[in-house]
């Protein structure tokens, strides 16, 4: 029998101290747990409207509190800007480490040599704003020449064939050009979020796509590769809607090539055109 | 407001500028007064007051133009078919017999002879019905910017957009109150698309509201009662694009709206309109607007938010010398062109601050007499909104030293959410203290001869000049195919709503439009009008 387990010797699990990282806001020392926020309450301003503002950032935790400014907005509205130490401990440690991208990222070299290798023929993707969503500025940033972040876009490329149909299209014309084009990938951009437009869009389109390939086995095996990206994606998955992808706000064009890259050809064409135009100047490979 | 010349712009370019664009817009021009659009023809029926809809909310204009069009054709317009239909009984209004087209029970014809002229007598007093309408509209705007204060630019341009026209009323009252002198309802997602404009009072609406006669009158009436309330006339402002573009300019002459937007090529490029449907809506809209006196708004600086600011800052001034060229031809006045630019450099560019100073000295002097409206940075806001309201401040700077005419204000948390109440409050004090500490600054603010900005100028419109030659070798509708403006591909045979566009035939009539190519919009009609001024829409 064990018996030098924490629990025998005190009762209970004793914290090992170095395993905590123990954080709260920093001002101007550490420790000192210094916060600003500002926000707006429906009252005239006064005394006594400051009063509520200071109730207000006690039951947010921040002890002292003061407010540094106060403004009125119009009659019956106050602004406040109000600054305070938090009362809140945050054990970093117990912040898991978000997971690291999946694939690499590939410069548009790699992406054209790796398509050219695997495929001997373009790439076809295919993108568009569903529904009545007219905010084709995702859209752009990712597929446009143009691009985003100072990253061309895809169809920059020159291995990627792009079809941009732009916005308001229909689910039904979506498929039926992708189907036309022969797409190796369909991307949609979803900007418009009111009454969860966005998550419903998504789905009636990865439905309508796996009603058109019914005998698909997986992307790129029947079926083109299923990407979507947009602002308020965060709170689902891609099994959640029927996609094999979630974009979020930032994406830049290179991730999503580089995804399209790892998710429909072959490990070993991707890692070859890694070494090969890696090692342009230093090891020759033979 | 003649603003001083700074740039010291050889005259003989800008002519040429002028004289290029005018080239390149003959053809379209000519396009459109050859053409004719389901829409043209439904605002037509608007302007003869007919309104509302059936139970499922398609318009009764939609329902007569489609009988009319699944019968006889519309080569020769509605006015012929219609005004014969209701001449030959026995249908007592427009209305009575749209409801009885729409059941199939009227049969169409293109009259001939006698029955022809009676038609044409009876559609031509229709139209003028309609255009005296406008008319009194435009007059009784005068009467109350005499009596109630006409605000000094720049303007300031608010928006609202709950999608509810009951919430955006007190919104709208409360921005006004809080310093806007235009008030715009940004339009529900979506609604440029709708081959039709809905009816009545809307409170569901998608990141905005929609467009309609009952809204826009709902809209001007309580501003009407604030403009009262705080001794300055607060302009109301809606969009005259997508597929109704002309119905909606009609509906907005109707109901008193103030400004417009309103742009040659937006509807092509952002919302994949085909181009020849949006170039002859467009001027049958543009003809409404300049017989309403109201001011247009041109969209280009939605161009720098696709491209980039500094490599595109020709395609803006070619596109303002386009719009200023139709809006001329459709009967506009240099005051009714509200003529768009931006502030949408990349601040991390040295010397941005430089180049946005250049760019919108140059707007301004190249259309010295338009109502400039100068939109504030939305590409470059990141979050950051600390950040932002300093970029927000150098833009509003940017305004007053160049004298821009209507300055929409920038919100420190553009692109996080829909503008709260502080935003608001913040973006105000924002542009006040700008707008006071650098009152008159642009009467100091002499750009230095061949210097940095003076060089940028003319470099942007030298660019400018190489970008008409071209348009002008290919053909502006090429140049929009092969993506010269916002780096988006638009062929002419592409897009929607080119199964609206129809070509006109030998003894086409449209009763509006014949008053409107052959009478001067901007005739002095104030004495005869106001007597009626009490008129209540039909």
């Amino acid at each position: 029998m064990r018996t030098d387990s924490p629990l025998n010797q005190a009762g209970a699990p004793a914290q090992p101290a170095d395993t905590r990282q123990v954080i709260r806001p920093y001002g101007d020392t550490t420790g000192d747990g210094m916060v600003q926020m500002s926000f707006t309450l429906p009252v005239p301003a006064g005394k006594r409207a400051e009063a509520a503002a200071l109730q207000l950032a006690g039951k947010m935790g921040l002890e002292p509190a003061s407010v540094v400014h106060s403004k009125p907005m119009g009659p019956d509205f106050t602004f406040f800007i109000v600054y305070g130490r938090v009362n809140h401990l945050i054990d970093y440690a117990g912040i898991p480490v978000p997971p690291e991208r999946e694939y690499p990222l590939l410069t548009a070299k790699q992406v054209n040599l790796a398509i050219r290798r695997a495929l001997n023929r373009r790439l076809v993707v295919v993108g568009a704003c569903i529904g009545t969503d007219a905010h084709t500025v995702g859209i752009d940033a990712i597929l446009n020449v143009k691009g985003f972040a100072g990253e061309k876009g895809l169809e920059y490329y020159r291995e990627i064939q792009v079809v941009n149909m732009g916005a308001q299209v229909t689910v039904a014309e979506l498929v039926e050009r992708a189907k036309a084009e022969d797409a190796d990938a369909v991307l949609v951009s979803q900007v418009v979020t009111q009454r969860n437009a966005h998550l419903h869009n998504t789905k009636q389109m990865a439905a309508a796509f796996h009603a058109e390939y019914p005998t698909a086995v997986a992307a790129g095996m029947g079926r083109p590769l299923l990407v979507v990206g947009g602002p308020r994606f965060d709170t689902v998955t891609p099994e959640d809607l029927g996609v094999d992808r979630i974009f979020g706000k930032g994406t830049t064009p290179a991730e999503v090539a580089s995804y399209i890259a790892h998710a429909l050809l072959p490990a070993d064409t991707i890692t070859d055109a890694v070494r090969e135009t890696d090692g342009a100047e230093g090891e020759e490979t033979p | 407001m003649a603003p001083q010349r700074k740039l010291d712009l050889d005259p003989e370019v800008v002519r040429r500028a002028r004289r290029l664009a005018a080239r390149a817009a003959e053809p379209i021009i000519e396009m459109a007064r050859t053409h004719t659009t389901v829409s043209v023809e439904r605002a037509l029926l608007r302007l003869a007051g007919l309104q509302g809809a059936d139970s499922e909310g398609r318009p009764w204009v939609n329902h007569l133009v489609d009988a009319v069009r699944d019968q006889v054709g519309l080569e020769h317009g509605v006015a012929l078919p219609v005004w014969d239909a209701l001449a030959r009984g026995p249908h007592a209004s427009l209305a009575h017999l749209a409801r009885d087209a729409a059941r199939g029970r009227i049969s169409f014809r293109i009259p001939t002879g006698s029955d022809a002229t009676l038609a044409t007598g009876a559609a031509r007093g229709a139209a003028r019905s309609g255009i005296a309408r406008i008319d009194r509209r435009r007059a009784e705007r005068d009467r109350l910017l005499r009596e109630i204060g006409d605000p000094a630019q720049p303007w300031v341009y608010l928006i609202v957009a709950t999608g509810d026209i009951y919430e955006d009323i007190p919104q709208a009252q409360a921005a006004a109150r809080e310093g806007a002198d235009v008030v715009a309802v940004i339009r529900s997602t979506g609604q440029s698309l709708l081959d039709f404009v809905p009816e009545g009072a809307t409170r569901e609406g998608y990141a905005g509201t929609y467009a309609t006669q009952e809204n826009f009158r709902l809209m001007r009436a309580a501003l009407d009662d604030v403009s009262r309330e705080l001794g300055r006339y607060v302009r109301l402002t809606n969009y005259a694009s997508g597929l109704c573009m002309p119905e909606i300019a009609t509906l907005a002459g109707l109901e008193r709206l103030d400004m417009m937007l309103n742009d040659c090529m937006y509807g092509i490029i952002f919302r994949d309109i085909n181009p020849r449907r949006t170039f002859i809506d467009q001027r049958f809209s543009r003809q409404i607007h300049a017989r309403a006196g109201i001011v247009i708004n041109t969209g280009e600086d939605n161009y720098l938010t696709t491209a980039d600011a500094v490599d595109a800052a020709h395609t803006v001034i070619v596109s303002q010398l386009l719009n200023e060229r139709f809006g001329h031809e459709a009967g506009l006045r240099d005051d009714q062109l509200g003529l768009g630019h931006a502030f949408e450099i990349n601040p991390a560019i040295p010397g941005s601050f430089r180049l946005e100073l250049a760019h919108a000295q140059l707007v301004r002097e190249l259309f010295p007499d338009a109502p400039l409206k100068y939109m504030p940075p939305t590409k470059h806001m990141t979050g950051n909104i600390f950040a932002g309201y300093l970029l927000d401040a150098f833009f509003n700077l940017a305004g007053v030293m160049t004298g821009q005419s209507i300055i929409l204000i920038g919100m420190m948390t553009e692109g996080i959410h829909t503008p709260w109440l502080s935003d608001r409050d913040l973006a105000l004090e924002n542009v006040r203290y700008v707008r006071d500490a650098c009152a008159g600054l642009a009467e100091d603010f002499v750009p230095r001869p061949d210097g940095f900005v003076v060089q940028r100028a003319r470099q942007v419109l030298s660019e400018s000049i190489e970008l008409l030659d071209k348009i002008n070798d290919d053909g502006l509708l090429t140049a929009i195919a092969e993506g010269t403006f916002g780096v988006t591909r638009r062929p002419a045979d592409g897009g929607k709503g080119l199964d609206g566009v129809v070509e006109r035939a030998p003894g086409y009539l449209n009763p509006a439009i014949e008053i409107l190519d052959a009478e001067d919009p901007h005739a002095d009609r104030a004495e005869r009008l106001e007597p009626d001024k009490k008129e209540v829409p039909a």
